[in-house]
């Protein structure tokens, strides 16, 4: 497979390229057009507003209301300043477009600015569509997805990331069972189970892992963000006026099949002991639909594909190392939202003007704002932190899992494939193991099982997760899927 | 969004979009369905209480919507004889044909992406 080298298409040229359309994005955008930047805004999404304020089509979707969404006002008064950015020819943005790889500029590659290779998310290249954008600086506001374990019959239909569960309601109006469960653990399980039953789904029971009194080892974080107190107690009000279970320290351990043998039926729960063993629950629930998530975990592709240094942070999870102005390693590349470690859609913001800021050269102008941007940002980082001491992924999850049990769903790896690597064929890191088994190496590329891979490989070992377990998992080239034409000189 | 709030550089989707009627009728494997404007082929699978339109290659087993946004890849489909889109993404349009996958034709990724 051979890159063909840019400069044969006519390529825009920007100051600034901003990656990703949610909160970080747009507030990078919004911050680098105001400073006199001309810009160009690239979003996966057909739509503006990321996972925060994904909503229907409004063109087609007519009246909408907004109750599922927080801060719309904020998101409408980003959205209307770009569209005026746009009106002047300061901002540009092209929708429904994927990075598939990102070149930097420098000695290696030859190139005066950054290169970045563009595709449609969906369907085929249209003409009208660059293929190409160049720019001096770059900001990767790529966000984030559900992070997953590996659980015996997670791969029938009917188990869906919470977070899948959520955009299909909040972004298509689409129920995606009537009788579901959610598991795993995070404060997110509450607005999802919430979600659903305010849509008319009945919710059975909510299973958090983790229990709620890891909260009060956090009081100074909490004390800090009275907003974020104020919306878990909203969400567990919702929960209590629905009369849905919130069973804490419990699992879903086992995902069964309903007669047709083709869609989930029943689970089986799973107690969490105090010493992190996981023992059965003589309790079934019968449901058609499961929703898990485990926290979430950043999207890194671009991140790694840049070469910016990324690490391990509390939550376990790989993410992208920024100073103080949302610099990376990397000269002239800049990082926002939850790629340098999750922290919800308030933190994204901040972030995302302060790369913004940074990435137009206007840190000395904007003085106050840069300050205060960073009292904001080290006071939601402390909730999250918090948030991820009080939420971990229970570390004796795996003795959950049967020899039979799918690790990657896409080259449909078991568990018993995965042991054998690591225990009798030597497989004692994770690029060996994914080598060995396959695991990571399917169409997702290690996004859906790429943090279960890791702990696995470094557990075989019995030593921590680290950094060198994440990043092979992390790695995905291309950073998006590419119609083939794009990989031949055209 | 209004008209004017369209971005300034617009794909082939998006303008399809633009000019759907309220109802779209599709079909998949000849079965009828229908989907709300705006709505994505996933979604209208799942409201018509379709779960799995792929089988896996090795264990035949049935998939369909997981991730929901765009990144496990359970979801591919074939519309208008063009294979491997992602169903959570695709906006359904009105006369689209759609494919399921048996696990004779699932791809492998060493096959290259579309
Ligand atoms: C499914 C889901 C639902 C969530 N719902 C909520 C919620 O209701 N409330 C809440 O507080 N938090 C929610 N979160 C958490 C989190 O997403 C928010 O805190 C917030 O949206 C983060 O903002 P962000 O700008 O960092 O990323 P995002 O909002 O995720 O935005 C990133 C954008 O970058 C785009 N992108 C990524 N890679 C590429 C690429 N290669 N090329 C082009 N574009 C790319 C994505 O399509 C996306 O539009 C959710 C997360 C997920 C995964
Ligand atoms: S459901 Fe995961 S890519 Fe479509």
């Amino acid at each position: 497979m051979s890159v063909h080298p840019s400069g044969i298409t006519k390529q825009p040229s920007y100051d600034v390229a901003v990656v990703g359309g949610g909160p970080a994005g747009l507030a990078a955008t919004v911050a680098t057009a105001r400073l006199g930047r001309r810009v160009v805004l690239i979003d996966a999404g057909a739509q503006l507003g990321g996972q925060y304020w994904r909503h229907p089509d409004l063109s087609s979707a007519g009246a909408h209301d907004h109750a599922g969404h927080r801060d719309w006002e904020v998101f409408e008064a980003l959205t209307e300043r770009i569209r005026r950015h746009r009106q002047t020819g300061a901002a540009v943005h092209l929708a429904a477009t994927q990075v598939w790889f990102i070149e930097p500029p420098g000695p290696d590659t030859g190139a005066p600015a950054w290169t970045l290779h563009l595709a449609p998310t969906c369907g085929v290249q249209d003409d009208r569509m660059p293929r190409t954008v160049r720019a001096d600086r770059l900001i990767l506001a790529p966000g984030c997805y559900d992070r997953q374990l590996p659980i015996p019959g997670w791969d029938l239909p009917g188990v869906m990331a919470a977070g899948g569960v959520q955009a299909l309601l909040k972004g298509q109006r689409t129920l995606a069972g009537k009788r579901a469960v959610v598991a795993g653990t995070g404060p997110f399980l509450l607005p999802v189970a919430a979600q659903l039953a305010r849509n008319g789904a009945k919710v059975v029971a909510v299973c958090e892992a983790n229990r709620i009194g890891r909260w009060a080892k956090q009081p100074l974080a909490l004390a800090r963000t009275p907003a974020k107190l104020a919306e878990a107690a909203s969400y567990g009000w919702s929960l209590a006026r629905a009369r849905i279970p919130y069973l804490t320290g419990t699992v879903v351990m086992r995902i069964e099949a309903d007669s047709s043998g083709n869609q989930v039926g029943t689970v089986k729960l799973g107690r969490l002991r105090s010493d992190g063993g996981v023992q059965p629950r003589p309790k079934r629930l019968e449901v058609d639909l499961v929703a898990l998530g485990w926290g979430f975990t950043p999207a890194l592709e671009l991140v790694s594909a840049s070469g910016a240094e990324t690490r391990v942070d509390v939550d376990r999870s790989l993410v992208a190392v920024v100073d103080d102005r949302q610099q990376s390693t990397v000269a002239g590349l800049y990082i926002a939202g939850e790629a340098t470690g999750v922290g919800g859609a308030q933190l994204a913001l901040a972030e995302g003007e302060l790369a913004g800021i940074a990435a137009a050269d206007a840190t000395h102008l904007e003085r106050s704002r840069v300050r205060a941007l960073g009292r904001e940002i080290r006071r939601l980082r402390a909730f999250a932190v918090a948030m991820h001491r009080s939420h971990p992924v229970p570390p004796r999850w795996s003795e959950w899992l049967t020899p039979e049990t799918i690790v990657c769903r896409c080259e449909e790896v078991t568990y018993a494939r995965v042991s054998e690597a690591s225990t009798r064929l030597g497989a004692t890191d994770a690029r060996t193991l994914k080598l060995l088994t396959r695991c990571g190496m399917g169409w997702c590329q290690g996004h859906v099982c790429g943090f279960a891979t890791a702990a696995l490989a470094a557990a075989g070992q019995t030593r921590p997760l680290n950094a060198e377990d994440l990043r092979p998992l992390a790695k995905q080239f291309p950073c998006a899927p590419v119609p083939l034409g794009s990989l031949l000189e055209d | 969004m209004s008209e004017r709030d369209r971005p300034t550089s617009v794909t082939g989707a998006q303008v399809a979009a633009n000019r759907e009627p309220a109802t779209i009728h599709l079909t998949l494997d000849g079965r009828e369905l229908t989907a709300r404007a705006g709505q994505s082929v996933g979604a209208a699978l799942t409201q018509a209480g379709i779960r799995s339109w792929r089988r896996t290659r090795h264990g035949g087993r049935p998939r369909g919507l997981f991730c929901g946004i765009g990144i496990c890849y359970d979801c591919l489909i074939t519309a208008d004889g063009v294979p491997n889109l992602r169903a959570c993404l695709l906006l359904a349009s009105d006369g689209m044909q759609l494919t399921s996958t048996g696990p004779e034709s699932t791809p492998t990724t060493d096959g290259g992406a579309a």
